[in-house]
């Protein structure tokens, strides 16, 4: 079993504005945009060192979205920074036609997604975000794991030509992942091998799910984990060796149930390799305030839960 | 100096093309496509500096993007006679495999399209960041936009209006057809829109106010105005006060006809009232 090591705490977002900052130095057609939270996105600095690049749109989201768009056209790479609430639910329309259904190049960047934005409560939470932006035709959707895979990915995504969605949190979680990852769009990664179980997670659920393979280790049971950054497009390939190989699945992530990463493995196994799968999600609820820490506790996303799963999961093949 | 005898053609010409496009397929919008012929004719043959070949990054040309899209009929005439793409392929308007879709699409790479439209209220803030691009890419051509006066309605464009203003986007005209109609009514009656003129100023703009705006010349000389007054630190809106339906006597005046196709006898009255100019395609 590999081992992997939290090389100290640090928070997904600091990924996406060291990405961001090495982005403007070495990209010129990077743009970004930002709707009155340069601070919580971690924007400063490429403010700072790129003001003619920088554009503070206001508490305007809908036009940061439309303005986006238009910015492409002339060869701008424009990435927008809010709080994923309102990167997705608030502007579905605005990213619908002038984003996706244009085919522009507009990397929408959202911070603070899930639950992790804790205390300010459910209005500033999202829980339905990854399943508003797979649905779009053309749209990539991305959720990153720790610090260093999201600046990798913020940087891999520049070089892509498309509407991408990147989703990230805000607390401190483990960072783990090489620094020098080659970040490759829609490729998973395999973290684990195993023969009794797969576990496919996403973003902060990464971690937990590996917490969750040394537990079941020491009990016996050996875990495939897969780490899915790109939800959309989908990594098929691996899914499916790895679940012929195991013959069951637990999805875990920091999502609905209903439209997140689990559906997607669902209709994946459903059409091609049809095996038992739990889902490690929330159950079609509104998030509340607490820390983050005490609402991944409440709403079951967490080692102990994965762990949970996987026993369920292995006495249903 | 225009030659208005030709561009006086050419409107005749764009009327029939709306009214054959609606009437062919039953659906559409006649009422706002007639009112902005004069307007599209000017503009793309007049007005705007722009390459003959379509490029989707348009540097070094000036640029127009369509907002209240459902006046697609009059936007396509305009970009098939302007030579964009064949005039026969009016024919395929809002027809199954087309590219000439209800609204308008970058989806079926149709040159001359650069943005999706329909939903309303996005075209100021696509405009605006197109034209932020321009200043980027240090090219001093200008953003043309078309919105619609009950577009207004939708909030998002009090966010780029206001963002244009205070951010001095001067390489940017926005013309607002003012034809007072909207679906259900008046736009006095459906949602008052007030001083639509003082509304603009207050929010920081250079406005201006074309009273004839059915009229070649009088469109032509405030839009040479308008673009005078770009590079001046405000964004310009010039109020285009046009008639819906305008040339075919009974669609005027009237939402009526906002998103009505004629029948054959109705077609063939308004074809009457417009004789074949360039030739129907």
């Amino acid at each position: 079993m590999k081992k992997y090591t939290d090389t100290g705490k640090k928070d997904t977002r600091s990924g996406f504005g060291d990405g961001l900052t090495e982005l403007g130095k070495k990209n010129k057609n990077v743009v970004a945009l930002c709707a009155d939270l340069t601070g919580s996105l971690k924007m400063d600095d490429f403010k700072a060192n790129h003001p003619e690049r920088f554009y503070q749109v206001g508490i305007a989201e809908a036009n940061m979205i439309g303005m986006a768009a238009g910015m492409t056209i002339g060869g701008k790479i424009p990435f927008t920074g809010t709080f994923a609430n309102f990167s997705t639910g608030r502007v579905y329309d605005q990213i619908r036609q002038s984003v996706a259904y244009s085919g522009k190049n507009v990397k929408i960047c959202a911070s603070h997604a899930g639950l992790t934005l804790g205390e300010d409560g459910a209005t500033h939470q999202i829980l339905e975000d990854i399943g508003l932006m797979k649905m779009l035709p053309g749209m990539t959707v991305i959720n990153t794991c720790d610090y260093n895979q999201t600046k990798a990915a913020t940087i891999a995504i520049a070089d892509y030509n498309g509407p991408v969605y990147l989703r990230f949190g805000r607390p401190k979680v483990a960072n783990f992942t090489p620094a020098d990852q080659n970040f490759q769009i829609g490729k998973a990664v395999q973290l684990q091998e195993g023969t009794d179980v797969t576990i496919v997670a996403t973003g902060h659920l990464v971690w937990e799910a590996l917490q969750a393979a040394e537990t079941l280790n020491e009990n016996g049971i050996t875990a495939d984990v897969i780490n899915i950054h790109t939800i959309k497009p989908l990594d098929d390939a691996a899914v499916l060796k790895s679940v012929k190989k195991t013959g069951c699945v637990v999805t875990a992530e920091e999502h609905n149930f209903l439209g997140g990463l689990g559906e997607s493995i669902a209709r994946l196994l459903a059409t091609q390799h049809p095996a038992p799968q739990e889902f490690i999600a929330t159950n079609d609820t509104f998030g509340e305030s607490g820390t983050p820490e005490q609402l991944m506790d409440k709403y079951g996303l967490n080692a102990a839960a994965i762990v949970g799963a996987v026993k369920k999961v292995i006495a249903r093949k | 100096m225009a030659d208005y005898k030709a561009l006086e053609d050419l409107v005749v010409q764009v009327r029939r093309d709306i009214l054959r496009q609606v009437h062919k397929v039953n659906s559409g919008h006649p009422g706002g496509s007639l009112g902005c012929a004069e307007f599209f004719v000017a503009l793309y043959n007049e007005l705007m500096e722009r390459n003959d070949t379509f490029e989707m990054d348009g540097i070094g040309e000036d640029l127009f993007f369509l907002s209240n899209g459902h006046i697609s009929p009059v936007f396509y005439s305009v970009l098939a006679r302007a030579g964009y793409f064949p005039v026969e392929e009016l024919n395929t308007f809002r027809l199954l495999n087309s590219r000439l879709q209800g609204h308008p699409t970058t989806h079926e790479g149709l040159p001359g399209v650069r943005i999706a439209s329909g939903s309303l209220g996005q075209g100021i803030s696509v405009s605006i960041g197109a034209a932020l691009t321009k200043k980027l890419n240090n090219d001093n051509h200008l953003i043309y936009t078309l919105c619609g006066d009950g577009e207004l309605q939708e909030g998002q464009n009090w966010e780029a209006i206001m963002y244009a203003a205070g951010n001095g986007v001067d390489n940017l005209i926005l013309t607002v057809d003012l034809n007072g109609q909207q679906i259900d009514g008046s736009t006095d009656n459906v949602l008052p829109m007030g001083n639509v003129k003082a509304k603009f100023e207050a929010f920081g703009w250079d406005v201006m106010e074309i009273k004839k705006g059915n009229d070649l010349s009088a469109i032509i000389s405030g839009m040479k105005k308008a673009k005078d007054k770009s590079g001046n630190g405000k964004p310009i809106c010039v109020l285009l006060h046009t008639v819906m339906g305008n040339g075919v006597d009974f669609m005027m005046h009237t939402h009526d006809w906002h998103g009505k196709a004629p029948n054959d006898e109705q077609l063939e009255n308004a074809l009457s009232q417009n004789p074949v100019t360039l030739g129907d395609y």
